[in-house]
């Protein structure tokens, strides 16, 4: 009896290692996917790194034909696409998160907020979809001849009014990561402690006021932080980009000509690379583009777990 | 500190109040109009052969995306396969074994930035991993970079979930002499079962509309799925395809699974909320 239950428990035993180390195996196999990435993109990448070295990411020329590769008109139109993203998509995010803390009852805060999250769960492809048939149209036929009209003096508002671009990708970007920075923006803000915005208040501050010299200073790692998060999605998007950036590899001064970005070429052209220094190629901009994506996310996390330490939330 | 009329400060603070109200009617709009769009376009082209038969070539009316739908069915199923265990097991080191050690944290800390890595990576790494290796593109490789970009969502998921299990019920069952591991998966488990099943289903909602991951590693094809080891249609990346090409009745066909797939996503989402709702009461 009593050798049975000491066999009993030194089965226990064995169960409960095999258990833990299958959990910890399951949690290492994260970072393990993270530095495989790293490796394997590396590894693909080599035969690129070593024909073009640095040269690759400055240079424009993308050529199967003759087998030349640069990143520059990716990397330009990348960093175009999400400029105009950011800018649109941050202050509006702010006002947005503002809006759904302060501004709005409890009963429209909840309708918009249930609404965001829907439009963020909206597959990206969608958004291409919704963009290339019914966006970019409207935008060739109204908005970009408003705008040449308007700002036409300018070189970014110069070319002809084709709906697709680099502008329209923009636009569908920021619509994009309106409701990812907006939702965390919401949680900082509601982070900060109610008696440092209440002390504003009494002392008769506007609701603008204790927002933007109270609320926004206590929570500005955060803020950063979900800027940070906004950027990386925005960077890394693909789909809607890819429907609706023209794919075109110039690069050009004007916001209405087409373009394209890192993920939309590697999307466009990889199942037709069938040279290996095409596809090396094209890993190498992958390559590029999980370093900067990394990056960000790691800047954004680390911004966003000090807000947490600060208002003492883990 | 500059002083200004009371006049213009709240002027100001007016102004940020309509433009939020304005930046709120914008959002609903725009989701409104998307799923509006979605089903108006998508509408038309469901019928009964859009379920039932393979696509027809280019120039011929009528067709479905039959073997699409199966394939994203079995592409997804076979995601949430691999995908959940492993993140619920992360999601129990991250939760009850590795809190507070600096495995844990660093781990807690990578899986928050592998979930903002952009599909398309993960698309090139299985690529490079499975693709390449078995030398040819397959359903397999498709479902496994689906299983990669689910896990830390559920991991995270799973870990904020039985974070929220009252210790008190852990120690109750320690001290009866309950092993760890029945622990977990006999009440923590079924403490937070609930909050699992919508931790799962977002993740689900979340990779059912990826396309970018799919599109060097499923690929495409236009036949019956007969085998998840070679080339495997799908939804998604047939939508690409479609839209993309100058045939209209393509093109209405992508309306279709677009409808399909947004409405699923969609439908998916909404239930996760309800099911949310109904643990916080």
């Amino acid at each position: 009896m009593v050798n049975d239950t000491n066999q009993n428990s030194a089965r226990q035993k064995v169960v409960e290692r095999i258990f833990r180390i299958i959990a910890t195996s399951c949690a290492a196999l994260i970072l393990m996917t993270i530095v495989g990435i790293l490796i394997e993109l590396f590894r693909g990448a080599s035969l690129s790194i070593r024909t073009f070295g640095l040269s690759f990411l400055i240079s424009q020329q993308w050529n199967p034909v003759i087998q030349m590769f640069g990143a520059g008109s990716s990397i330009f139109g990348t960093i175009v696409t999400t400029l105009i993203a950011m800018i649109l998509a941050v202050p509006m995010s702010l006002i947005l998160a503002l809006f759904l803390t302060e501004i709005a009852p409890p009963i429209i805060s909840r309708v918009v907020g249930y609404s965001l999250e829907l439009l963020a769960a909206i597959p990206s492809i969608i958004y291409g979809m919704w963009g290339l048939f019914v966006f970019a149209p409207l935008m060739s036929k109204f908005v970009q001849p408003l705008l040449g009209k308007v700002f036409g003096f300018l070189p970014l508002f110069k070319g002809s009014c084709m709906g697709i671009g680099m502008l329209t990708a923009g636009l569908i970007l920021a619509l994009m990561i309106l409701p990812f920075i907006s939702a965390v923006m919401r949680d900082v803000f509601l982070m900060v402690p109610p008696v440092v915005k209440e002390s504003a208040f009494g002392m008769g501050a506007t609701t603008w006021e204790v927002t933007s010299k109270v609320t926004m200073r206590f929570g500005a790692h955060g803020l950063i932080g979900a800027s940070f998060l906004g950027l990386g999605r925005a960077i890394g998007e693909t789909m809607a980009v890819t429907f609706v950036i023209g794919n075109d590899h110039k690069i050009s001064l004007s916001l209405f000509s087409p373009g394209n970005t890192i993920a939309s070429t590697i999307a466009n052209e990889f199942t037709e690379a069938s040279e290996p220094l095409y596809k090396s190629s094209l890993i190498e901009l992958g390559l590029i583009l999980f370093l900067i994506t990394l990056t960000i996310q790691i800047l954004a996390h680390f911004w966003l777990k000090r807000i947490r330490k600060a208002v003492g939330n883990i | 500190m500059k002083s200004r009329s009371r006049k213009s400060r709240v002027l100001l603070d007016d102004t940020i109040r309509i433009l939020s109200c304005l930046i709120a009617i914008t959002s609903i709009i725009a989701l409104v109009w998307i799923i509006y769009e979605v089903a108006m376009r998508g509408i038309t082209a469901i019928n009964f052969s859009f379920f039932t038969h393979l696509p027809a070539p280019p120039g011929v009316k009528g067709g479905g995306l039959a073997n699409a739908i199966t394939g994203t069915l079995a592409i997804t199923a076979l995601a949430t396969i691999i995908g959940i265990p492993i993140g619920l097991m992360a999601g129990v080191y991250l939760s009850e074994l590795g809190k507070g050690t600096p495995f844990g944290s660093l781990v807690r800390f990578f899986t928050s930035v592998m979930m903002g890595i952009p599909s398309i990576i993960m698309g090139l790494f299985i690529y490079s991993i499975m693709v390449v290796t078995f030398g040819s593109f397959s359903g397999y490789a498709g479902a496994v970079s689906l299983a990669v970009i689910m896990l830390p969502i559920i991991a995270r998921v799973t870990e904020d979930m039985l974070g929220l299990v009252p210790s008190s019920l852990r120690e109750a069952a320690l001290a009866l002499g309950a092993p760890g591991w029945k622990v977990t998966l006999g009440i923590l488990f079924r403490a937070s079962k609930s909050g699992l099943l919508t931790g799962s289903l977002l993740a689900i909602a979340r990779v059912s509309g990826e396309t970018a991951p799919l599109l060097f590693t499923a690929l495409n094809s236009p036949y019956w799925v007969k085998s998840l080891s070679s080339p495997t249609a799908n939804l998604t990346v047939t939508i690409f395809n479609y839209a993309m090409s100058p045939y209209p009745e393509w093109q209405r066909q992508a309306w279709g699974a677009s409808f399909l797939i947004t409405m699923t996503v969609l439908a998916l989402t909404i239930l996760s909320r309800l099911i949310i709702k109904e643990v916080k009461r």
